[in-house]
């Protein structure tokens, strides 16, 4: 009983249910649900789709988690997908041998890099001039897929470059390669914080900025440092979206997926309102979308409905994380209590 | 005893820190300010400055535009922002009332959608456009309320409540179909297509005779009404405006009613443009509108504004999209540069006045 | 003067100011307002007279805004009755309230910036014409309001763009309008320079005159002295007394507002004497001159030596924080210099005071000290941590051992690091700063009111860790309303008054009466009889500090200010 109550309190709880039930889900609907099997060495299954899938949602949602934890948000890791999804394709398409690695890596690190620069950017915004994120951020998801246009030129640009497309689709070791590389940034982040005292000062600049600052935690550097990460890992996602259809979209890459990325963090229990994240909450959310969006394709709802069900999903969790529903229950748990101890009572 | 009685004798003056300066500061006299200082004043008031700059930009552009392009000074031009911004001036509008709050609306351009969507769908199947125009307001009107509640009674964040209607709004016009219905009803199309003269070879939309109504409607409520006052006075500070008896709550929850409500006849508006409902339409609208409140001069955090400065900043974005038109060579993305770095300099100058200010 | 052996009666007893006698406005009998685990109102009672100025008096926690609260209908009492003109009243808000004519005015001015202040006048209850806002009925209205307190003020100007103390005025303008029986004005003094508390007063003294019955909360002595007809005086909760201004002497208000408490420190009646340390003519770690912050504390002049314990002594907004955290880096100093050793620093971020390994604990425990969310453990190495970077993690292993000697050493329960700070009591929440601090292994501890709200025992564990640091040789300034408390720890004791320092006194037969005397009047009362066994060791007082107060007499209050002399009070208090 203890145990479970243990259990029922975790943050984890919820999301965990969440993910169960909607496996449960399409276990009925389609029984092959869990089989993993192997043909040519790589790994298929309803399973791995959901993880090569929601592994794009999966890295910026891991950015997002360390942003939101700091009390802030950011709305332009879309844009910054795009961005590097144009600047990739964009130098490929320049060079005279698409097909070699030298130049995929050559344009994967630039892509990378300029997303270092706008996440700086973000940093400066936020933790310099002191805007609010949702608005300093507003102004890149504004402004970015114009930039990303003027880089594509507004042309939808399609590469044949083997390397660069083993990105999006290819596997290692039997493994999806965007598996790999969201269990890479997952790793990397859980590492860099939890193994240093980032994690600790992000969250507690979060919880109490002015005894953070009192305690002498330097928030301007630890801001920096998170936009930073996100839009990194957005441009990481934004690679593996462009590789995946081997062609960069400037309109349409990364479209939403801020959304999805800041409803996996909610989802997976870190609070809107800064402070304490978990990462483990942040996957477990990023598989619940993801499987929710297998979920509407194998129960036969038209795909393109799922954004109906996000919704509903995002105001569930709102609606039970709100500190309205948390004083009615436990005023309603008091009374109960107060009912059951007059019972002994009067027994 | 006092100075306070004695009348300043310079113009506008600049708040004295926190307990420290005089306190016989008080502007009077408004007659009695040099011109140029008072002109300073506005530019550097929270209240004026944005939307004076914002006008003094417009203006600019338009000049330029008329020295660069050989057609462009023209009346129908100016005509023609009004007419292809119809919906967007609805939709500012809507959003400054939101945005003078403090909070919000990341849901309007997935509602205009969805009432496209509605309205095309419904009057294919024959319903008649007295029913079908109403029931959209009504229907986006209650989703703005439930947005409302959802913000002020379980306090979520109106970033994240309008985002759970933004997904609402775009699956439900998925669900009504995937793909574009177009719209035959004639009464839609009249209104399309019909023109009413303004004399001189002018011509302007009903659409546009609308915005304009709501514009004016906007204008008198938020400035003439108890109601009006109290969306500033929650901008200015909630927790005063709860300390002074306003009726804080009620006010919170009605601006994403008529967010809602603007965001349904703006998506009526724009089925008159386009005649047709598609789900993807207005995809990154909102954007467009909360630049367009933010470049009028409305401060992100609320309680600074009008919703005339809204409908400057409509134009501003309608100027520069016709200038690239112009242009030829250049090419649209840079529309959405240039409202983003638009966006900078108006969220930067906020910053800088508030600043000083407070 | 002399009547002081004859204490003011408490409230049941006491008359009427006047022989005219009317009936109190207000009338709140019997009020107790309990919170979890406190008690913050015990059974109090209050009234207030129309046409008198009322000021209600004390410290930290006495209950002030609490009793404020229940009368302006914020909070709903448990017991007690609240009678408004002769009428039992029961308020569910302050709207109720102000319609019955009670307003508010808070310290902070609870205006719009950047609405008019005709609109922060007349907002709710506008005029109105044909469904619409009567624009010019409201101006005409307001800038009656406006000239009959005597303000030049356009109406139709934002208010953002006038001073503090205008705003101030204009807050009055709005509560007066609602026929206002029962004006409070809470702490209206705390950021306005000596002409406009004299603006103040002048509009206060004309309300008054119109029979408005007017609460004056105030830190400053001067100023409840300068404007009250009578006080009434809480402390934790309970009422200690209503008396006549005239007839209560400052030093027993003083008095009557700290108390003395008993608490649980025989084991350290030893005291700390100045002597042990200034034999050993230690060094001076730290020292401040001419240190002060524009509307904080004025320039002042705070050495503190290796090993030695320094109490701030004086009341609430006397400045004891202010000072505090310029030393701490909180906030920036804007006149004067600090040396460490001699050397000349500028502390601009607790961060680089932490580098020079000062630590600040402050007063507000919850907004400024812990990190709720996070456990004790991490509470415990988060300033540690700062102090060496992100990517100098201290060992988990270390963090541990950390975490548990301080939790052993302090005592502090439950004993789990990983339990959340939230959780935990006030004064175990305590011993995790303390823990905090300790653990970057300060020279200079800066504790701001460490006792304040927590219990006896934790209390008496802290003050005994005090000395123990101080007699291994750290530095530590300690800041308490208690004043017993200050002289049982410290070597040194620095009187502050109105934000200056008026007393800087060796630790050596000082008594809580002579640091009373020093912070009710800023001198010593040497004409007072009751006083007079304890003259020698406020003689040092006397000379050593406060002649040079008397001759940099700064703006900072009304009775230093000049005209306004503190000799007003009396005069004008026997016209109610």
């Amino acid at each position: 009983m203890s145990a479970l109550a243990k259990m029922a309190s975790s943050r984890l709880f919820w999301p965990v249910v969440m993910l169960l039930v909607l496996f449960a889900i399409n276990l009925v609907a389609f029984p092959g649900f869990f089989e993993i099997t192997v043909r040519d060495g790589q790994l298929f299954g309803s399973l791995i789709d959901i993880l090569r899938n929601g592994a794009p949602t999966l890295i910026i949602a891991v950015g997002m988690t360390l942003v939101i934890a700091t009390r802030g948000i950011d709305l332009s890791v879309g844009a910054v997908a795009a961005i590097s999804g144009a600047v990739a394709c964009s130098i490929i398409l320049g060079s005279p041998d698409p097909g070699s690695l030298a130049t995929v890596a050559v344009a994967v690190t630039v892509a990378l890099l300029i997303s270092l620069v706008l996440g700086v950017w973000n940093g400066f915004l936020v933790a310099v001039l002191g805007i609010q994120p949702i608005i300093a951020t507003l102004i890149l998801m504004t402004a970015g897929r114009g930039v990303a246009m003027l880089i594509t030129e507004g042309q939808i640009l399609t590469v044949n470059s083997p390397p660069f497309k083993f990105l999006g689709s290819g596997f290692w070791l039997g493994v999806p390669i965007a598996v790999i590389i969201a269990a890479v940034v997952f790793g990397l982040a859980a590492l860099l914080t939890r193994r240093t005292a980032l994690g600790m000062f992000i969250e507690s600049v979060g919880i109490n900025p002015e005894a953070s600052r009192q305690a002498g935690v330097r928030a301007r550097g630890l801001l920096f440092a998170v936009y930073t990460f996100c839009a990194l890992c957005a441009a990481i996602a934004g690679l593996i979206l462009t590789a995946n259809t081997a062609a960069a979209d400037a309109n349409n890459t990364g479209l939403f997926i801020e959304l999805d990325a800041i409803l996996a963090v909610v989802i997976g229990g870190t609070s809107l309102a800064g402070g304490r994240y978990s990462l483990v909450g942040t996957l477990v959310g990023a598989l619940v979308i993801q499987t929710l969006v297998t979920t509407v394709y194998t129960v036969g709802i038209p795909p393109i409905a799922t954004m109906v069900f996000k919704a509903a999903v995002v105001t569930i969790v709102c609606l039970l994380q709100s500190p309205t529903t948390a004083e009615a229950l436990s005023g309603f748990r008091r009374r109960l209590a107060v009912r059951s101890g007059k019972g002994v009572a009067a027994s | 005893m006092t100075k306070l009685l004695e009348a300043p004798t310079t113009n506008h003056p600049p708040r004295p820190r926190r307990g420290t300066g005089p306190a016989r500061t008080a502007p009077t006299g408004r007659g009695r300010r040099r011109p140029l200082a008072a002109a300073l004043g506005v530019l550097t008031s929270p209240k004026y400055g944005p939307v004076t700059v914002t006008g003094l930009l417009f203006v600019a552009i338009f000049v330029i535009g008329g020295f660069r392009y050989r057609g462009f000074f023209s009346g129908q031009v100016f005509l023609n922002l009004f007419v292809d911004n119809a919906y967007l001036i609805v939709l500012a509008v809507g959003m400054t009332f939101v945005i003078l709050t403090g909070g919000i609306d990341l849901s309007v351009g997935a509602v205009v959608a969805l009432s496209g969507m509605i309205a095309a769908s419904l009057l294919q199947t024959g319903w008649s456009p007295g029913v079908v125009i109403p029931l959209i307001l009504v229907l986006t009107s209650i989703l703005g309320l439930l947005v409302g509640l959802m913000i002020h009674v379980f306090k979520v964040q109106p970033f994240i409540a309008t985002l759970a209607a933004m997904f609402l709004a775009r699956g439900l016009c998925y669900v009504i179909s995937q793909s574009s219905i177009s719209i035959t009803d004639p009464t839609f199309i009249q209104l399309a297509v019909s023109r009413i003269p303004l004399g001189a070879g002018l011509s302007i939309t009903p659409s546009v005779i609308i915005a304009l109504v709501v514009v004016g409607i906007a204008v008198w409520v938020l400035h003439g009404t108890r109601f009006g006052r109290t969306v500033y006075a929650i901008g200015g500070g909630e927790q005063s405006g709860l300390l002074m008896g306003l009726p804080v709550a009620r006010t919170k929850v009605l601006v994403y009613v008529i967010s809602g409500f603007c965001s349904g006849l703006a998506g009526v508006l724009f089925t008159f443009y386009t005649l047709s409902g598609y789900p993807l339409t207005a995809i990154g609208t909102e954007l467009d509108a909360i630049a367009a409140v933010v470049i009028g001069g409305t401060l992100l955090t609320g309680g600074y504004g009008f919703v005339l400065g809204s409908v400057l900043g409509v134009l501003v974005l309608g100027v520069i999209q016709t200038i690239i038109t112009f242009e030829g060579t250049l090419s649209s993305w840079w529309t959405k540069i240039f409202i983003g770095a638009l966006l900078l300099v108006f969220i930067i100058l906020q910053k800088v006045l508030t600043a000083r200010r407070r | 003067m002399t009547q002081q052996t004859e204490p003011a009666a408490p409230a049941q007893g006491a008359p009427p100011a006047t022989a005219t006698a009317p009936a109190p406005v207000v009338e709140m009998r019997g009020i107790s307002i309990g919170f979890p685990g406190v008690k913050a109102l015990d059974a109090v009672d209050f009234r207030m007279f129309p046409g008198e100025v009322h000021s209600l008096m004390g410290e930290n926690g006495a209950g002030k805004s609490t009793l404020i609260k229940a009368l302006t209908g914020v909070y709903g009492i448990d017991a007690g009755t609240i009678t408004l003109a002769g009428e039992r009243v029961s308020f569910a808000g302050p709207a109720q309230a102000q319609a019955a004519g009670i307003s508010t005015v808070y310290q902070e001015v609870n205006l719009l910036p950047n609405l008019s202040v005709a609109e922060n006048i007349m907002l709710g209850r506008e005029p109105r014409r044909f469904g619409g806002i009567d624009w010019r009925a409201m101006r005409r209205r307001s800038a009656e309001l406006l000239a009959g307190l005597g303000l030049d003020v356009d109406p139709w100007s934002l208010l953002g763009d006038h001073s503090l103390a205008v705003q101030q005025l204009i807050a009055i303008a709005r509560a007066i309008d609602v026929n206002a029986k029962v004006l409070i004005l809470d702490e209206p003094t705390s950021s306005l320079d000596a002409d406009e508390v004299a603006e103040l007063f002048r509009v206060i003294r004309s309300l008054k005159d119109q029979g408005v019955a007017i609460l004056f909360v105030s830190h400053f002595l001067d100023q409840v002295y300068e404007i009250c007809d009578r006080l009434t005086v809480l402390r934790n909760g309970q009422l200690v007394g209503e008396y006549l201004v005239d007839e209560l002497l400052r030093i027993d208000l003083v008095q009557k507002m700290i108390g003395k408490e008993l608490t649980a420190l025989d084991d350290l009646e030893h005291r700390a004497h100045a002597a042990v340390v200034d034999e050993t003519d230690a060094a001076t770690f730290v020292s401040a001159t001419k240190l002060g912050r524009r509307g904080a504390i004025e320039p002042a002049d705070l050495p503190i030596a290796v090993g030695e314990v320094v109490g701030l002594a004086g009341l609430l907004g006397s400045g004891r924080t202010e000072l505090a955290r310029l030393l701490g880096g909180i906030d920036r100093a804007d006149t004067g210099e600090l040396a460490i050793h001699g050397e000349h620093v500028r502390l601009r971020s607790p961060r680089q005071a932490i580098s020079k390994r000062i630590a600040f604990s402050s007063e507000n425990r919850r907004d400024e000290g812990i990190v709720g969310e996070l456990t004790v453990r991490d509470n415990i190495v988060l300033a540690l941590q700062a102090d060496r970077g992100w990517f100098r993690p201290i060992p988990k292993k270390k963090q541990d051992e950390l975490a548990q000697s301080y939790i052993q050493a302090l005592n502090i329960r439950p004993g789990n690091p990983d339990a959340l700070v939230r959780n935990l009591s006030g004064g175990n929440q305590q011993k995790v700063l303390l823990a905090r601090w300790l653990a970057i292994a300060p020279r200079l501890l800066i504790l701001d009111e460490p006792t304040r709200g927590i219990d006896i025992g934790a209390k008496a564990e802290i003050q005994k860790l005090v000395f123990n640091l101080a007699e291994n040789g750290m530095s530590v300034l300690f800041i308490s309303a208690e004043l017993e408390e200050v002289l049982r720890l410290s070597h040194r004791v620095v009187v502050l008054r109105d934000r200056n320092v008026v007393a800087d006194l060796e630790n050596d037969g000082l008594t809580v009466d002579s640091l009373l005397a020093l912070i009710a009047d800023g001198r010593v009362a040497s004409d007072d009889e009751a006083l007079d066994e304890r003259a020698p060791a406020v003689a040092v007082a006397a000379v050593g500090s406060g002649a040079g107060r008397e001759a940099s007499a700064p703006a900072g209050s009304v009775a230093d200010a000049g005209p306004t002399a503190p000799t007003t009070p009396t005069t004008e208090g026997d016209r109610s």
